[in-house]
Formats: C-alpha cells, sequence, structure tokens
C-alpha cells in the first residue's frame, strides 16, 4: 500500500515544568496530541511514533513559565496519500450510487458512481448490495471485502479520501493477487513450453 | 455511468399519477437540474426543488410524496452537489428538521443526510450539527409533552437522529471526535422556564450508552456534571431553608417526612422561589439515576464509575456550595456496593494521602474536601459494610497518629488543617457508626491509637466541631471506648472559633456533603440506601423512658423505625452494653443532640 512511510526526524519538544518528573510521560503526551492530525511540517497524518530521549541537558526557555525544550529523536509513521496513489481498505457499506470503504481504521474512503469503471454492475444477491464484474464473475465486490483503490483526492482535516475504481489495477485485493499469480505461473509454463520446443 | 436521456419537460417529474416514472429517471433529472446550475445557467427544475425542500406542511400527503421522492433523488446524487455552486439547496437541506414531517419522510432525509457525511468531508460538520439541533425539541413539542402523539412523534425523531448519528461514525470513523465539541456546544443554557436541558442530557446519556459513548462517555459525563453543578449552584439553597423561622437548627422533621415520603410540611421548599430551577435539577438527577441502573443492568457501570469519578473530581469536588450533585456518585455506589462502592471510598482516601507525597502545588482544600466527603459517605452508606468502614478508620486513624508524631510545635489551627480534618473525620464517622464498631473486638483494637491522638498537645477536641466532638464524647464514654474528663462539655454550640479557624474560608469545618438530599423525587432513589440520623442507634440510650436495667438481651428495643433485617440491629439487640440512662432531665436537655443536618452558619463572618 503506498501513501504510508517511516522517517526518522531530530524533534524538540518543550515541557512544563511541572512535568519535569516524569519527562517522558509529557514527551509522549506531547506527540499523542499530534495523533491522528494533518501535520504540515511532517507533511502527512502522524498515525505511530517511537521516541527516545537524545541528550541528558535541556534547553531551559526565559519566559514566564520557563518551560524547558528536550531534544529527542522520534520515528515517526506518517500518512499521505498522494493524488494516483493506490491504498487499500475494507468495504463498510455499497449502495447502488457509492462503495464506502475505510482505510487503516480510521480513514473514510468514497468511490461514487462516476468513478467505478464500466465493467462493474450494481447487482443485489441475497439481499446483499454487491458490484459484480461483467467480464470476471468472480470478481465480486461486498461488503467486508478489502478494495484497493486509487486516491483522487485526500481533505486533510476530515481524512476523507474520494477514490476511483477506473484504472485495472484497482479491484479486490484477493481476486488481483490471484490473477498476478496465474499470471506468474503462466508466464513459467510458457517458457517451459518454449524451451521444450 | 452511462448515458441517458433527459426528460425536457419540468413539469412531468411530479407526476405523482404517473407510475412509469422510475427511480432512476428521477435521479437522471436531479443531476441534470444540479449540472446546469453548476455551469452558471438557471434552471427552473432547480429553484422548484429548493422550494419544495422549503415546504413546512406536514398534513398535504402529496407534497410529502414529493420531497421524499426528491429527497431519495438527491441521496443517489450526492457526489453531484458542489459545495459552491448549490448552496441554495444544501443550506435548505440542513435547515429542515425532523419534527416537522412524517415518517417517510424522516426516513429519506437521514439517508441522505447520511449519503452527505459520509461522501465528502466539507459536509460532514453541517450535518452532525444539523442532527444534534434536534436534541432540542420545538416549544410546540415541550408544550404538550404528556400528549400520546406527541409522545410517538418524539420517538421517531430522536430513534432516527441517533440511528443516524450511529451510521455515520460507521462510515466515518473520525466522527465522534468531531461531534463530540459539537455536543458541549448546543448543551442549552439554564432557562428558568423550559426543561429542554433535561431532553438534551437524555440523549446524551442515551449517546454515552452507544458506541460513540466509547470514545466520548468521558467528556459527556463531563458536559452533564458541569451542567448539574451550575443548576445546583444558581439556585439559592440558604434562602429556601431558612424560609421558616421557627425551625430550629436542627431539622429531625424534614428527614423524617422525607423518610416516609409524604409530602414535606415545611412550606419552604414548596414555594419555588428558583423559578423552576428546582424542578429541572430534580428531573436531570432522576434522568441520570436511570442511566446509571441502566449501566448496571448493562454490566456496564464499573466502566463508567470511572468516567464518573472523573469528572466528580472535576467539577464537584472541589464545589463546596453544591447540594446535590454529589449524589450521582452516592447513587452509583449503592448500585454496586463491592465495586464502586468501595472504589469510591479508596479513591478519596488516595487523595487525602497524596498530601503526603511530594507535590509541584499544595491543594489543601481538595485534601481536606476529600476526607470530609470520605466521613460523610461512611457515615451515610447503608449499603456499606462494618468491615469496609473499619478498615477505612483504620487507615485514618494511623495517618492522624503519624502525624501527631512527626508534627512542629505551631500552635495555630491554621498550620494543621489536615490533621483536624482527619480527626473530625473519624469522629464523625463514629458518631454513626460506634455501635456497630465497637461491637466487633478487633474493630475496637484498631482504634486504640485514637486516645492518643486526641489526647496529642494539638488537641484536636477543642479545635474540631464541638457538635461533633460532644456527640463523639458521649457515645465514647458510654460505649466503653474511652473517657475523657467533663471540661468537653460544650454549650449547645454547633461551631467556633477554632473550628472556623481550621475550616478556613471556605468553611470545610462544617461540610458535610452527604447530607439528606432536598429534592423530592431524587431522595425517593436515594433513602433506602441512606443512613438517617434518627435511623442511628447510638450507645447511650437515645429515649430513657426505660428502666435503669443493666443488662439487656433480646429485650423490647423502642426503636422501630429500624430496619429489621439490619444485621447491626441483630448484633445491638444482643449487645450486653450497660445502658446509661439519664435520669435527669435537665441534663439530658442540656446535652446536645447530633445534628442531622448542619447548614453553614448564621453568624456574619460566614460566607
Amino acid at each position: 500500500m503506498e501513501g504510508l512511510k517511516l522517517t526518522n526526524a531530530e524533534l524538540m519538544v518543550y515541557i512544563h515544568p511541572s512535568k519535569s518528573g516524569n519527562k517522558l510521560k509529557a514527551i509522549c503526551r506531547e506527540l499523542s496530541s499530534l495523533l491522528f492530525q494533518y501535520d504540515e511540517t511532517f507533511d502527512g497524518v502522524l498515525l505511530a511514533f517511537d521516541v527516545t530521549v537524545k541528550s541528558k541537558g535541556a534547553k531551559i526557555l526565559a519566559g514566564l513559565n520557563p518551560y524547558f525544550g528536550v531534544k529527542v529523536e522520534a520515528s515517526l509513521l506518517l500518512f499521505n496519500p498522494k493524488p494516483n496513489s493506490l491504498v487499500e481498505g475494507k468495504i463498510v457499506k455499497i449502495s447502488p450510487e457509492t462503495i464506502h470503504v475505510i482505510v487503516l481504521g480510521f480513514s473514510a474512503a468514497v468511490v461514487t458512481d462516476i468513478d467505478i469503471r464500466e465493467e462493474f454492475k450494481y447487482r443485489m444477491r441475497n439481499g446483499e448490495d454487491c458490484f459484480v464484474s461483467s467480464s470476471h464473475k468472480r470478481h465480486v465486490l461486498k461488503v467486508g471485502t478489502m478494495l484497493r483503490l486509487q486516491v483522487e483526492s485526500f481533505d486533510e482535516e476530515v481524512m476523507h479520501i474520494a477514490g476511483s475504481l477506473l484504472p485495472a489495477n484497482t479491484g479486490c485485493v484477493k481476486w488481483l493477487e490471484q490473477q498476478s499469480e496465474e499470471a506468474l505461473h503462466m508466464d513459467r509454463d510458457d517458457h517451459k513450453r518454449r524451451k521444450i520446443a | 455511468m452511462g448515458a441517458s436521456e433527459a426528460l425536457t419537460d419540468p413539469s412531468s417529474l411530479y407526476n405523482v399519477g404517473n407510475n412509469d416514472l422510475s427511480d432512476t429517471e428521477t435521479v437522471l433529472n436531479v443531476r441534470n437540474a444540479l449540472a446546469s446550475v453548476q455551469n452558471g445557467e438557471s434552471d427552473l427544475l432547480y429553484d422548484q426543488f429548493v422550494e419544495t425542500i422549503q415546504i413546512n406542511n406536514r398534513s398535504d400527503h402529496a407534497l410529502g410524496a414529493q420531497l421524499d421522492a426528491l429527497l431519495k433523488a438527491l441521496s443517489g446524487s450526492v457526489a453531484c452537489i458542489d459545495v459552491n455552486h448549490h448552496r441554495r439547496i444544501l443550506s435548505g437541506i440542513f435547515g429542515m428538521s425532523l419534527w416537522d414531517h412524517k415518517p417517510h419522510v424522516m426516513d429519506s432525509l437521514m439517508d441522505l443526510i447520511i449519503s452527505l457525511a459520509a461522501t465528502s468531508g466539507k459536509y460532514l460538520d453541517n450535518c452532525l450539527n444539523m442532527l444534534i439541533r434536534h436534541f432540542v425539541p420545538p416549544p410546540w413539542v415541550i408544550d404538550r409533552l404528556w400528549q400520546g402523539r406527541v409522545i410517538e412523534q418524539k420517538q421517531h425523531v430522536l430513534s432516527r437522529v441517533h440511528g443516524a448519528l450511529l451510521k455515520i461514525s460507521l462510515l466515518v470513523p473520525l466522527a465522534p471526535s468531531r461531534l463530540l465539541p459539537m455536543l458541549a456546544q448546543q448543551l442549552p443554557k439554564i432557562n428558568k422556564k423550559d426543561q429542554v436541558v433535561v431532553i438534551y442530557v437524555e440523549n446524551l446519556l442515551k449517546l454515552e450508552n452507544s458506541s460513540i459513548g466509547q470514545v466520548g462517555g468521558g467528556m459527556i459525563f463531563m458536559m452533564v456534571m458541569e451542567r448539574l453543578r451550575d443548576l445546583d449552584l444558581e439556585i439559592d439553597w440558604d434562602d429556601i431553608l431558612q424560609d421558616d423561622s421557627n425551625r430550629g437548627m436542627f431539622d429531625m422533621e424534614l428527614e423524617d417526612a422525607m423518610n416516609e415520603g409524604d409530602e414535606l410540611p415545611v412550606g419552604s421548599l414548596n414555594q419555588d422561589t428558583s423559578g423552576g430551577k428546582i424542578e429541572s435539577l430534580d428531573k436531570l438527577m432522576v434522568t441520570c439515576f436511570d442511566h446509571l441502573e441502566s449501566c448496571n443492568l448493562h454490566g456496564r457501570l464499573d466502566q463508567v464509575f470511572e468516567k464518573l469519578f472523573d469528572s466528580f473530581e472535576n467539577f464537584i469536588l472541589n464545589t463546596y456550595k453544591s447540594k446535590v450533585s454529589q449524589f450521582l456518585m452516592f447513587y452509583a455506589c449503592s448500585l454496586d456496593p463491592e465495586n464502586c462502592g468501595v472504589k469510591f471510598g479508596s479513591k478519596l482516601l488516595d487523595i487525602f494521602l497524596s498530601s503526603n507525597k511530594p507535590r509541584p502545588t499544595r491543594q489543601v482544600s481538595l485534601w481536606m474536601s476529600a476526607v470530609a466527603y470520605l466521613a460523610s459517605y461512611l457515615a451515610r452508606g447503608k449499603f456499606l459494610p462494618v468491615s469496609y468502614v473499619a478498615s477505612m478508620l483504620k487507615r485514618l486513624v494511623d495517618e492522624c497518629a503519624d502525624y501527631c508524631r512527626t508534627c512542629n510545635d505551631d500552635i495555630r489551627p491554621e498550620a494543621h488543617q489536615l490533621f483536624y480534618s482527619g480527626c473530625q473525620a473519624i469522629m464523625y464517622v463514629l458518631c454513626f457508626r460506634m455501635r456497630s464498631i465497637l461491637d466487633v473486638p478487633r474493630f475496637r483494637s484498631e482504634l486504640i491509637p485514637l486516645e492518643s491522638i486526641l489526647m496529642h498537645k494539638l488537641n484536636p477536641l477543642m479545635v474540631c466541631l464541638p457538635s461533633v466532638v460532644a456527640e463523639f464524647l458521649r457515645q465514647a464514654k458510654a460505649g466503653g471506648l474511652f473517657v475523657v474528663s467533663d471540661s468537653f462539655i460544650f454549650e449547645d454550640l454547633l461551631e467556633s472559633e477554632l473550628s472556623r479557624a481550621f475550616g478556613g474560608c471556605e468553611r470545610l469545618d462544617t461540610f458535610f456533603p452527604f447530607d439528606p438530599c432536598l429534592l423530592k423525587s431524587s431522595n425517593s432513589n436515594i433513602s433506602g440506601n441512606f443512613i438517617y440520623w434518627s435511623m442511628v442507634r447510638p450507645t447511650y440510650d437515645k429515649d430513657d423512658d426505660e428502666d435503669d436495667a443493666e443488662i439487656i438481651v433480646n429485650g423490647d428495643e423502642e426503636s422501630d423505625e429500624e430496619d429489621e433485617g439490619d444485621l447491626d440491629y441483630a448484633l445491638n439487640k444482643m449487645s450486653i452494653t450497660p445502658k446509661h440512662s439519664f435520669k435527669n432531665n435537665m441534663e439530658r436537655e442540656r446535652l446536645m443532640k447530633m445534628p442531622s443536618m448542619i447548614r453553614p452558619s448564621t453568624s456574619p463572618e460566614s460566607l
């Protein structure tokens, strides 16, 4: 899945003097307040972090409350789906006009009917809404399927992804991977046949 | 999707008699209208849509059907709605209210709102705000809340609103975190006439019970507790209680009347000088009690209790003038004595004992308040086993004993506020529980250090509240705990200079937060688990018409008001504690009765 990256960063965390008893806790608290929010400096949504305090000394800020700055090294897990990248998520709702997906458990993604390619037709099967591919009967999208979609746009404030199923490499993840495995097998067989022949 | 034919005749869209018109065609019409407006052209059909949405007439069936069809078509075309070009229709949609419509229109509207919220992040906040607005019913609903069809409409609306909120939070996982600040913002201000805040809080608590509550339950309780406290503080309790000039300081009759659930004989509380606030507060408390009870039935009370205690600690613990809000905690503890009941006491004790740890700030008032709460709780909680009360007392006694060993030589009461609060707490609890504690030798032996504490040079017997000290000494003497010289018999004093000194400006020396609840409906929920002073059997004989019998074994006890099933009572029946009968009438009258409800001092210096 694209859009996820792990980066290392050197940060300076400023802590209120009352928290000097337990610095690590205060640092974690500060960084936790940034979780699941888009940050421009990091260029992405912070999903997880791991900190180590680098130096024993700290710089004290002059001012009314003498905050002190602790240098930390953190590895950050960031999420920033750029347009035309691929992401994967679980389908939670299907209607004739839209497919609603949840990516990484926190980001809502929507594919509207204009962005669903022609081969997928809406059907009601066994009381369940689903999209079935007209060219490959086995390729079915229903609630609970893991879907790979292409990102059209990403709303940073609400963590909302507008997605598209137009490209050929999008669709049900399981089916797509089966297809690529079969293609690999067939290639090998072809090779063997050519070799023998 | 593939190409389609557009119908050119706008009026045929609403040809209700024409059954051939399919949903798809309606959707296409709507999409075309939206598209043409987006391109900058004015469109008759679009204008018609805006008008239809603004219709408020419930009784017209044809209009209702049109609206229904339009809403369904809009749900299917959410992707075509543009936030900039279609402002008129969007503001129309967000201005609609479920209260004005029939159930089938409500369903279509909710589907549309859910689609809008889930499809684009730009509409999420508007959708959530629109839904929350329904928690405040329109005036015509509030005025007729007893009518059957209004109740039915309320049920229709609120069930759909809650359903929509849950569905949105399923489709957009971050929706609950955006919802919570909006809930706080739309919480109605304290209004004299309306009971609107009660309905709003009902809905908040319903949300707490749902999956949204898993994320935001803590914040919801904070909102509710803050509102309870604010309402409590708005009511001028002193004004109401002191209305009747014939009453003495110790209102025995008041609590007896409440015990029996009769109409209060006092005219004062019936005169609702607070303008409906007492009624609102009473209803709010009962709503919260019902919620806690349902949490208990579902086995969630333990989990909820943590959040409840946090909001209590934040808002109520350091508010000394609240008279009723704290009973929320009392009720929760009474529902589940083994877990919540025990936890409440332990947490309060921990707050008091945290005064020993090195801390950046000294929160003396908070610590004193915590021990006052603990004392009042241990004294009044009928559901608390004697062993638990004894163990808490032991820890308090040990703490005070430690203090005695390590204190400095300053003799001013202000310097030892925590010590005096601790001593007063011990004495207050023993006034209520002396007999049951002394009956068990193990508990009695745990109280041995108490004598040296009370005899210490810091002289808690002089400094603590005289009424508490006098009652305690009387019972201690009668129970054979220890005997003190007679110089501690006070005149009919509630308080003294010294007690005021240690109590500080908040008057924490006269702070007994779980004194009987003054609200009728709330009290009916509490009284079954509450120990009133009249129920307490002190170690001396309260009513000394009896003969001076030395030993009583299964004798006829005078107190019929006792709960027969009470274990303490059974133990007491077989007690062989010698009874001191105060044959001298004058002396009996001179010795003070324990005040059942201690009110703030009437002397001018107090707040």
